[in-house]
């Protein structure tokens, strides 16, 4: 169900020669489109602006009625406080969760275009019923086997390590769908056709012939596989039990357990939290969107 | 960008000189015949892996450590057969407490999520100005994590301080105590819920009414249909498989819900869901039976059921989704 089709980058021209002015005129924006609009905007943002507004404010202005509505010049000092708050070791979450995330991001582009090529060009016994499993993995809810995947982690001796949030999501099934729908589209038969009798081993067509094709769309895999990772929660609050060793996610957790709730501190530990990814989308958002709306089209 | 492709990787090898194509012709026939049989093999063997290790083992072993009473505090373990089960299903209110609260909140978030979603996608798809600006702006929540989400809402609901409060202070409504009472807390949670994932649906939305023909809008208007009559008749329906992704989408995510309910109880003690339990989640009572009661046999059960309940629901909806145009 979850088919993504990301087609290579074909513009559509939208101007028809029969473009007359009654059909522009269907199309046009009236007065209540930008009403919604602006107010879906406004609710959209607001809640980021007001993460800066608490996070640069003294937690006693924080906490006040009427609430505030402007920033306050406490930003830095919050930041520094939250830094060196010793329970939730936001610095080693922070380190924490940029290697787990990088490491799953390249794990997922390389086997995900491996597999995602064999799947889209490559002939071999079993291949449907292999995507079947693939695509039913996709639908199981990771609470399922939370229990025995935790004693396996603790067998393992992985429990509040890295490895235990890392190793079972290297390569998922989207990443191989994904992967497997563009190789479909961008890869022309014949240039494989042609590696071939020139003697090129499948290694070689892989790496001199698909993977220059699958740039862009392993680009935009990179990019969803990442902020998905960065933000996972659900999994490392099991594993990841112990404070001294958390991502950045479960350090905004120690903060939000402290016993005396410093509204600022949080603040300004969830912009933290936030600042990677919101750099991320502000120097790739039309990717990261164009990704998302060719995503799942297709069912 | 696929297009300097040819020139970019020479069929043979590019970039390795050392080793020119001809070299390759000599490798022995046998040896190729194993690359073409087996290394397709090779290459899907990374999933397949990971999955048999950290998916498929676990939920075999779901199924099996339901049918005992294992717990970290028995010596021993015994085969109780469906015993768990039944208490889980006939005995344990605390259990049905959680299945309300997720169905409650599962509904009061899906439902205006995707409506909202769809309202939104209409109106993105019209003429527009700053047509990029619109959609990032829209689609931005999507970069925060669910723990962010929680934490900033949970001070906009905050019963002394809180924003929501101040507001609705402002039209003359008394203060909502918004984790003491059982609706307020799920209209809360679900309000985080909506205002990450409304803009992603948008944008998947968009993409889906993009690509139905502007000739029916044409005809339509031709024949005299209004906006909202288009919009029903046509864009509706043709969206069908895209609305009926989405519902199964925020199925699967909405009935695990787990992050926000948890962080909207600051200080320890999030797991139970408020002081009654007003709000927790199913995955918040595994987490519970698995953690606090180290009942592992119990919260096997509950995990399937769980896993039961949204296959069920994911079909239901399905089912309903697939009526949407015969409807018209």
């Amino acid at each position: 169900m979850t088919t993504t089709t990301l087609r290579p980058p074909v513009r559509r021209t939208p101007k028809a020669p029969r473009d007359t002015h009654k059909a522009d005129r269907l199309w046009k924006a009236t007065p209540l489109t930008w009403v919604g609009l602006v107010l879906g905007v406004i609710l959209s943002l607001f809640p980021f602006y007001w993460m800066i507004v608490i996070a640069s404010r003294t937690n006693d202005a924080a906490n006040s009625w009427p609430p505030p509505f402007l920033p306050g010049g406490k930003l830095g000092e919050n930041i520094a406080r939250v830094l060196e708050n010793g329970d939730a070791n936001i610095v080693k979450g922070l380190m924490n969760s940029f290697l787990v995330s990088g490491t799953i991001t390249i794990a997922t582009v390389f086997f995900g275009s491996l597999a995602g090529f064999a799947f889209a060009k490559l002939r071999f016994r079993g291949k449907n019923a292999m995507l079947l499993v693939i695509l039913a993995s996709m639908m199981v809810p990771i609470q399922l086997g939370v229990l025995p995947l935790y004693i396996l982690m603790a067998k393992l001796e992985w429990l509040n390590t890295m490895p235990s949030v890392t190793v079972p999501f290297l390569i998922g099934g989207f990443g191989i769908f994904m992967m497997r729908q563009y190789a479909e589209q961008a890869v022309p038969n014949e240039l494989i056709e042609a590696a071939r009798v020139d003697g090129c081993s499948t290694w070689r067509v892989y790496w001199h012939v698909v993977v220059p094709a699958l740039r862009p769309a392993a680009a935009v895999l990179g990019l969803l596989t990442f902020m998905e990772q960065w933000n996972q929660f659900f999994w490392p609050f099991v594993v990841l039990a112990d404070p001294a060793n958390p991502t950045v996610q479960i350090s905004l957790r120690s903060l939000n357990t402290a016993y005396f709730a410093d509204n600022s501190q949080i603040f300004a530990g969830t912009l933290i939290a936030t600042l990677p990814l919101f750099i991320v989308f502000v120097l790739f958002g039309r990717q990261i969107i164009g990704g998302i709306m060719e995503g799942a089209v297709k069912s | 960008m696929s297009l300097d492709l040819h020139t970019a990787a020479p069929p043979g090898g590019g970039g390795d000189p050392a080793r020119p194509a001809r070299a390759a012709h000599r490798r022995p026939a046998s040896l190729t015949r194993l690359d073409l049989k087996y290394s397709p093999y090779l290459y899907v063997l990374p999933f397949f892996a990971i999955f048999a290790v950290f998916s498929a083992y676990p939920i075999g072993y779901t199924i099996w450590i339901a049918l005992t009473d294992r717990s970290p505090l028995n010596a021993t373990i015994s085969f109780v057969g469906l015993d768990n089960f039944v208490e889980l299903l006939t005995e344990d209110p605390q259990f049905w407490n959680a299945v309300v609260n997720t169905f409650g909140m599962f509904l009061l978030s899906t439902v205006p999520q995707l409506l909202l979603a769809l309202v939104l996608a209409n109106a993105l798809n019209r003429k527009l100005r700053a047509q990029t600006f619109f959609r990032m702006a829209i689609a931005m929540p999507i970069i925060t994590s669910t723990a962010v989400v929680a934490l900033i809402f949970s001070m906009l609901y905050a019963k002394e301080f809180g924003l929501v409060n101040w507001l609705l202070d402002l039209v003359g409504l008394g203060p909502i105590d918004w984790r003491a009472n059982r609706l307020a807390s799920w209209f809360a949670i679900s309000t985080m819920v909506d205002w990450r994932w409304v803009g992603y649906n948008a944008l998947i939305y968009l993409a889906a009414m993009q690509s139905i023909s502007k000739d029916m809008y044409e005809a339509a208007a031709l024949d005299g249909a209004s906006r909202r009559r288009q919009f029903w008749s046509i864009t509706i329906p043709q969206l069908r498989p895209t609305i009926i992704f989405t519902l199964i989408v925020s199925t699967i995510g909405g009935l695990q819900l787990f992050t926000e309910p948890l962080l909207f109880t600051s200080g320890s003690g999030g797991i139970s869901g408020g002081s009654e339990g007003q709000f927790q989640t199913i995955t918040m009572y595994l987490l519970d039976v698995m953690n606090t009661r180290f009942r592992w046999g119990y919260a096997g059960a509950v995990a399937l059921v769980l896993f039961l309940l949204i296959a069920l629901v994911s079909l239901v909806n399905y089912l309903l989704a697939r009526r949407i145009s015969s409807d018209k």
